[in-house]
């Protein structure tokens, strides 16, 4: 019972981060905004929704002592690691790539990358 | 309702939501941020989806897709940034 609640409550707060981050890349102005709001927002749903995962083959494996749900436990747990480094480092990597290619952010006023680049 | 087909589900229905931005993006940098989003979204449902099947073997094959995916990710960005 205890366990259903917190599982689902795992799913709605990843569900609802996921669509937060869905919304935003439809919704905002340029690219920048876009790696901002899809990048953290999306991260931080699939981890909960995997947490929700971990809770239910954690508590499973107490219960059985069945050693299939320990791996899937392990194993989730090595993926969210390795999702949320490799998330962060390819925003990066796309927002530096926009810069370099001469994408402005909307409404900006001043480029102090671009005036720190360039003594 | 398995919680897990619903989580799965919802998720799929987000990927399509993404694909829109993916198609439309005015510049190939917007595409590129919707690819990155959907890679992770399928990531999170591969996770969801063994837990549904009682499959572990999706969860292995979920962390070779993020880690082929961030390559991916990578080097469409060192192209675009006319690094390549």
């Amino acid at each position: 019972m205890i366990l259903n609640i917190l599982i689902w409550t795992a799913i709605g707060i990843g569900l609802f981060f996921n669509t937060l981050g869905v919304v935003g890349i439809l919704r905002f102005p340029d690219v920048y905004t876009r790696l901002h709001a899809d990048t953290k927002a999306t991260t931080f749903g699939s981890i909960f929704t995997s947490l929700a995962v971990i809770l239910y083959a954690a508590a499973h494996y107490f219960k059985t002592q069945d050693g299939q749900y320990a791996t899937l436990a392990l194993h989730a747990i090595i993926a969210v690691v390795v999702l949320a480094i490799t998330n962060a480092t390819a925003a990066h990597a796309i927002a530096r790539a926009a810069h370099r290619r001469g994408h402005k952010p909307v409404q900006a006023v001043c480029d102090r990358l671009e005036e720190h680049n360039q003594p | 309702m398995s919680p897990w087909i619903f989580t799965a589900s919802i998720m799929a229905a987000l990927m399509l939501l993404a694909m829109v931005r993916m198609v439309k993006g005015p510049t190939s940098a917007d595409r590129l941020v919707a690819l990155d989003s959907i890679n992770t979204l399928v990531v999170a449902s591969m996770i969801v989806l063994a837990a549904a099947f009682r499959q572990v073997v999706f969860v292995d094959v979920a962390i070779v897709y993020a880690l082929l995916s961030y390559v991916g990710a990578l080097f469409i960005a060192k192209y675009l940034g006319g690094e390549l």
